[in-house]
């Protein structure tokens, strides 16, 4: 047990060093994933079938296969597109062969198409009378989007984005599998070198739920102050 | 030329149903336009046929002279020659709804400045001066930092009159403003309206409130299944109706 | 390589990788099958727990539902699969010196520990089920005087399943796709783990990914469908 313990207090530095990693991957992810389900959810509720199909599928290609599974075919597919071009002698060849970028270039995509289909339903759900007195004032297509419309979506969906984003979060343990040294998989590896199973495991779980408890009280200030307005609604 | 607002031959089909059959109406500046009839008569459907929410079949609108421009389609309907002049008229045709349509997720004084500001142009101050004194007209001045969902019915409606106002319409646009309030609550709105009438402001309302129009209305026209039965000054309309549809109506809302 | 001999890879012969996949899908619908199972049963328990009146039931089902929400499922999978193990050796050691050497099951392992992760999710989805059931419901049948089981069994749970359906359907898509993750430790020969092997052998990364991931898709869209036919007939007289 005092074994345990000095290992703990060993091994806790080394994985608090990898947090930074975990969450610049989650936001990273998060703004890019978020920024292109934009045009996902608005393409999937065009009346154009060729923006509409595309769309519709993208989303239920991210929802319908796993993960792990765009991880492995986007670091190990794209890769092999790469060395024997000129990639290789380019300035961008040590970016490209870093499992980084193709990690939060999965996880990307994969919220786009998550986050899409939420927005999607968001849209939707904007009561149909304020964009009707929107159009009723003269507001063009593109200002009845961007004023109402979207303000709107954003805030009937955020409760669902604060799950989202959680879920995000521990997704990037994934990460781990393509030789990104986050905090699963930096615990990983002082499972190989100190020959200990539980330890790194709980180590990093601990931080795991630390670090969701802190995004989830992040999220709810952020929730708050978007949805003022229902303090006293019903 | 003080035709503000003029409606040629308008029909409007939803499907197989045809809701307005050709119904033409002219208001001149000031005039207040009281629309009755009983539900499914079609007034709702010709207000909102005016602004284009619904698009009519066939016939022609004109605002301040200008006719909004149509073209019809294979289909038999028709659709606008250009969604820009309808814009422009719709900012000139502002509207008061059922059920208030304020956008939730902006206070009260955002409600009333949005518009001016991204559909007229208007810098923001002005917007803001210009919705203070609305606000305060309306008598809910102290509620410009309130979001709508904490406003009583009848206050979130004077906000949207407030909101209506702030285009400086050439015609005001009610569909059935107090409908869907607490008895309690109506008079207020109705209090605010009859003082924009008096203001001389053209406006064109749908409603069942009877005694309103024939108080503050210039002319009655009542709707029976998509056409006009009867029009004429609220004394003749209401005091001696002349078509026995029009009788049953007023025998049948006035208890 | 052009197109006829990438998908010639994919032939059924003894050089083609296609029965390998077809295993490896049966493989993966096995263990989402019965991992979906231990969580329906541990979605049960915990959903009664979080309704009990007993402060020690709700507070580890609270704990449960908390941890398993909170950790990387990833984590979770191969601390239950060590720990699993460790103890199934312990035991085994007891009764007999024999099983020393005893590899663990990989396949079991697997399954308990994404049943176990499914079961916190499917305790959410129960608990709400129950919880939308109106009251009136229960109280019709404590007027009718059924006994408590009799009511559970003839009244919440059969009404409970139109409720949670929609909710199990989705942790039925997710389990399928969890199930993925059991590739990472080492020779489970499911679906994933044969576009690992495939592609490291061929060298054809893309290709073989792609391959999975279609038969992923596959699942995803028969599943649905199933999903939705159920639906269709739990919801009988209520449209």
């Amino acid at each position: 047990m005092d074994d345990s313990l000095a290992l703990f207090i060993e091994i806790v530095p080394t994985l608090l060093a990898a947090v930074p990693v975990t969450l610049v991957l989650t936001f990273l992810s998060a703004v890019i994933g978020n920024t292109l389900a934009l045009p996902v959810a608005v393409g999937s509720l065009s009346p154009h079938i060729y923006l509409r199909y595309p769309s519709l599928f993208y989303i239920f290609v991210m929802r319908g296969t796993p993960l792990l599974a765009q991880t492995y075919l986007i670091y190990y597919g794209l890769g092999e597109l790469f060395p024997g071009t000129w990639v290789q002698q380019s300035f961008l060849w040590p970016y490209l062969r870093d499992g980084f970028w193709y990690a939060i270039f999965a996880f990307s995509l994969n919220t786009a198409g998550y986050t899409g289909e939420i927005l999607r339903g968001a849209i939707l759900a904007v009561p149909k009378g304020e964009i009707e007195a929107a159009r009723a004032y003269g507001f063009s297509r593109f200002l009845i989007f961007w004023r109402v419309t979207l303000p709107r979506a954003i805030q009937i969906c955020l409760p669902t984005m604060t799950g989202e984003t959680i879920l995000l979060l521990k997704a990037t343990s994934l990460a781990s599998l393509i030789t990104v040294w986050e905090v699963m998989g930096t615990a990983r590896q002082i499972q190989k070198v100190t020959f200990r199973v539980y330890e790194p495991l709980i180590a990093a779980g601990i931080l795991y739920i630390l670090m969701v408890f802190i995004l989830t009280r992040l999220m709810m200030v952020v929730e708050q102050s978007i949805n003022r307005h229902r303090l006293a609604s019903v | 030329m003080d035709t503000t607002l003029k409606v040629e031959d308008l029909h409007k089909k939803f499907g197989a149903v045809e809701v307005l059959k050709g119904v033409s109406l002219e208001a001149r500046t000031g005039d207040v336009i009281a629309m009755i009839g009983s539900s499914g008569s079609g007034k709702s459907t010709l207000l909102r046929c005016i602004n284009l929410l619904e698009t009519p079949n066939s016939g022609r609108v004109y605002v301040n002279g200008e006719l909004i421009r149509m073209k019809p389609l294979q289909d038999g309907t028709a659709k606008p020659e250009d969604i820009k002049q309808v814009e422009r008229i719709r900012s000139k045709l502002a509207m008061v709804f059922q059920s208030f349509n304020l956008w939730t997720h902006r206070t009260i004084l955002e409600n009333v400045i949005e518009a001016p500001i991204h559909v007229l142009g208007l810098p923001r101050k002005e917007a803001i001066e210009r919705a203070e004194i609305l606000l305060a007209k309306v008598g809910i001045a102290e509620k410009r930092n309130f979001y709508p969902n904490h406003l009583s019915g009848g206050q979130q409606q004077r906000a949207a009159i407030a909101r209506a106002l702030a285009m400086e319409p050439s015609v005001l646009l009610f569909d059935e403003p107090t409908s869907a309030l607490d008895p309690e609550l109506i008079g207020e709105v109705l209090q605010v309206m009859r003082k924009l009438a008096e203001e001389g402001r053209t406006m064109l309302v749908v409603t069942h409130e009877i005694g309103f129009a024939r108080d503050v209305a210039s002319e009655i026209v009542f709707l029976h299944k998509g056409q006009i039965e009867e029009k004429g000054p609220p004394r003749e309309v209401i005091g001696s109706p002349k078509s026995e549809r029009l009788r049953q109506f007023l025998s049948a809302t006035r208890h | 390589m052009d197109q006829a001999s990438l998908f010639s890879l994919l032939s059924f012969g003894p050089d083609g990788w296609g029965m390998r996949f077809v295993e490896g899908l049966v493989v993966t619908v096995e263990v989402s099958v019965a991992a979906y199972c231990i969580s329906l049963i541990l979605g049960l328990i915990g959903a009664g727990a979080k309704l009990s009146n007993s402060k020690v039931a709700r507070g580890i089902a609270d704990l449960y539902t908390t941890l398993v929400r909170a950790l990387p499922e990833l984590l979770l999978l191969l601390l239950i699969y060590f720990s699993g193990a460790d103890a199934l050796k312990f035991i085994l050691s007891l009764i007999s010196e024999d099983f020393e050497d005893f590899e663990i099951n990989t396949f079991a392992a697997a399954v308990a520990a994404l049943g176990f992760i499914g079961g916190a999710y499917m305790t959410e989805v129960m608990r709400g089920a129950i919880l939308s059931i109106p009251n009136s419901q229960i109280e019709a049948a404590k007027a009718c005087g059924m006994s408590r089981f009799l009511t559970l069994r003839r009244v919440i749970l059969p009404q409970m399943l139109r409720y949670a359906l929609p909710g199990m359907g989705n942790l039925w898509l997710s389990a399928t796709k969890d199930s993925s993750l059991i590739s990472v430790l080492g020779n489970t020969q499911d679906l994933l783990f044969m576009g690992y092997r495939a592609s490291a052998v061929t060298k054809h990364y893309g290709f073989f990914y792609s391959v999975a991931a279609i038969l992923f898709l596959a699942i995803t869209i028969i599943s649905m469908i199933v999903i939705k036919m159920l639906e269709a007939r739990v919801n009988r007289g209520y449209r």
